[in-house]
């Protein structure tokens, strides 16, 4: 079996004064062993929400439904003393923001010992030589000396280094990172996704990393996903996906990206991605896209198989294909 | 084994963090930088070391009376707050019945504390029904004037110093809880919580690890602000005759005891008062600042 998870229909409502809405609408997914899917959408479509929900992470009133696959095991049907033993332990998960992700009040070595603490049964001496040995392995200089740091103490890339290592330290089978290096400059986010590769090579673990950032993609992933609304509208490899995008809305994803050389101005998707609250019937993207017709706002288009493990939901592949300039 | 080659940013960091002075060292000093608060300190330390240490340093025991030595004026010789109308030193009996009085200062917002600061933390941090729940119970009692509700308590109790502080912490219990319950909520939207979450922590190591630490200067700070308002009402109480009974001393019951003075030796009757002022005050000074100094950083 060459999948280490699989979602199948995902479906996270939440209710909004009183009204039920779906922030992920029927989400299919496969994630590679040893490899790593992007996925790849706007800033609400619904990726960050799609992430803690695989992991049942859910604001109270939230409703997921749908099966989210771990290996055998269905995760959506565990209880949550199970889904304790799971988090962190065999899918681990980093966020955005190193800095509110660590408690301000605790040495970064306290906190991930205290991630191996729940976990695993081990003495204190031996949890700190881990926590060392997984802040050196993670590029941090002087590691014993750094676990007694707090986090303020540290700069941005050393921190997400440490939640890095936070992640890493009971060696999980799927490493979910919410856009991990949006709050870094260039030069550290390169530095860090160099790391993300180098631990996947080491531990052969899986990473679902959500970007809104196409080089980011180009640059980590295996599979690409594109989100759009709620909903994947492009899934396949990604190789295929960033050479010849089939979905509209990735063609013009990667056109508003700007091109070494490229002169003039760069175009960019004219609207707004639709609200979560008025969800348009048909597919989400036609009052955007530049070649929607009328039959495009009736009913939602199914995926049309295109290419060796590429789908993607549109009405115009079936008889045209939209190429990017 | 080092993965990645260490940067110039995170060695430059290394450099600065071994010479941060220490966070006690920084709350120091800028506690230290607000002259009043810091005289507020020393006489409040003056205040309880001398009552903790009264057998030692009361010039008399509190009930040695002299029938010769009555009434005698502030600045009397050997009695330099004068005596009461049994001839007591009044010096002797403020350093003896300030132990009681501090203690039902202390013990019952230290209670409350620790009830309040649990309801308010679980009530923050679950929210929904349990958030009800508990916070609409505490504002029926919030809604009671507090000094009423006190003696309202404490009569029904009965009296007595155990009482006075039953009392007393039922009376603190709402607005500790309160705050506890603001900071709680704050403190659970924070994304280490949620990271937290992720690494497979459940609710009750969230709550003591994270939850507690990051709260607990807010309540401290709180807590502390109400140790002289607590003085007052126990005193209060104690005035009223809900406290100690005779002879022990005890400053509300001095107060009380003395008022039948107050146009033979008027001075003296306010004695009681005045220590009652000046603990309030140095308290109320010294928790202003120390909630100013904890501020500083996070």
């Amino acid at each position: 079996m060459t999948e280490l998870l699989k979602i199948d229909n995902l479906v996270t409502e939440f209710s909004i004064q009183k009204k039920r809405v779906s922030a992920v609408r029927g989400v299919s997914l496969q994630v590679r062993k040893g490899k790593t899917l992007v996925i790849l959408g706007e800033s609400g479509s619904g990726k960050s929400v799609m992430l803690r929900s695989i992991l049942n992470l859910k604001p109270a009133g939230a409703r997921i439904s749908g099966s989210i696959k771990l290996g055998e095991e269905e995760l959506l049907t565990k209880s949550p003393k199970e889904m304790e033993g799971i988090r962190g332990n065999r899918i681990a998960m980093i966020f955005q923001d190193a800095l509110s992700a660590l408690d301000p009040l605790y040495r970064v070595g306290e906190q991930i010992v205290e991630t191996i603490a729940a976990h695993r049964k081990i003495g204190k001496a031996e949890a700190k030589s881990q926590v060392a040995e997984l802040l050196g392995k993670v590029g941090i200089p002087s590691p014993e000396e750094r676990m007694r740091a707090f986090p303020h103490e540290m700069s941005g890339g050393m921190r997400q280094r440490a939640v890095i290592a936070m992640a890493l330290a009971c060696k999980p089978d799927l490493l979910l990172a919410d856009e991990p290096t949006t709050a870094l400059d260039v030069t550290i986010q390169a530095q860090i996704l160099r790391l993300f590769k180098e631990i996947q090579a080491e531990y052969g673990m899986s990473i679902v990393l959500v970007t809104h950032d196409i080089g980011v993609a180009a640059e980590m992933a295996d599979d690409i996903a594109v989100m759009y609304a709620g909903k994947i509208v492009e899934y396949g490899r990604a190789r295929q996906i960033l050479s010849a995008p089939a979905h509209p809305y990735t063609v013009g994803l990667i056109e508003a990206t700007p091109k070494r050389g490229q002169k003039g101005k760069l175009s960019a998707i004219p609207g707004q991605p639709p609200l979560i609250t008025a969800m348009p019937e048909g597919c989400s993207f036609a009052d955007r896209c530049p070649m929607a017709r009328s039959s495009c706002r009736e009913v939602t288009p199914a995926f049309t198989h295109y290419g060796e493990a590429h789908i993607a939901a549109c009405y115009l592949l079936e008889e045209e294909q939209p190429v990017a300039q | 084994m080092a993965i990645n080659a260490p940067t110039a940013g995170g060695t430059a960091a290394l450099a600065t963090a071994g010479r941060e002075p220490s966070r006690a060292a920084q709350i120091w000093k800028s506690f230290s930088r607000r002259k009043v608060a810091l005289a507020a300190l020393v006489v409040l330390l003056l205040i309880v070391l001398a009552c903790l240490l009264a057998p030692w340093v009361a010039p008399y025991g509190p009930n040695d009376g002299a029938v010769t030595d009555r009434l005698k004026e502030v600045g009397s010789a050997g009695h330099v707050l004068g005596t009461d109308e049994q001839g007591r030193d009044i010096l002797s009996r403020i350093l003896y019945g300030g132990r009681l009085s501090l203690l039902s200062g202390v013990l019952p917002v230290l209670l409350a504390s620790v009830i309040g600061g649990g309801l308010g933390v679980a009530a923050g941090y679950f929210g929904g029904w349990t958030n009800t729940i508990i916070m609409r119970a505490l504002d029926i009692v919030f809604s009671f004037p507090a000094i009423l509700l006190a003696i309202g308590i404490s009569a029904a109790l009965g009296p007595g110093i155990s009482n006075i502080i039953i009392s007393a912490t039922v009376v603190f219990i709402p607005p500790i809880a309160r705050i506890a319950e603001s900071a709680a909520k704050e403190v659970r939207k924070e994304e280490f919580i949620e990271a937290a979450k992720t690494s497979g922590a459940g609710a009750g190591l969230i709550v003591r690890s994270h939850v507690l630490r990051n709260i607990f200067g807010k309540i401290f700070v709180f807590s502390t602000s109400q140790i002289g308002v607590c003085l007052m009402v126990a005193s209060g109480l104690s005035f009223l005759g809900l406290g100690v009974s005779p002879p022990t001393p005890e400053w509300g019951f001095m107060l009380n005891n003395l008022k039948q003075l107050i146009f033979v030796n008027p001075v003296v009757t306010i004695v009681p008062g005045i220590f009652i002022f000046l603990t309030s005050l140095s308290l109320n000074l010294v928790s202003d600042a120390l909630s100013d100094a904890l501020e500083l950083k996070r």
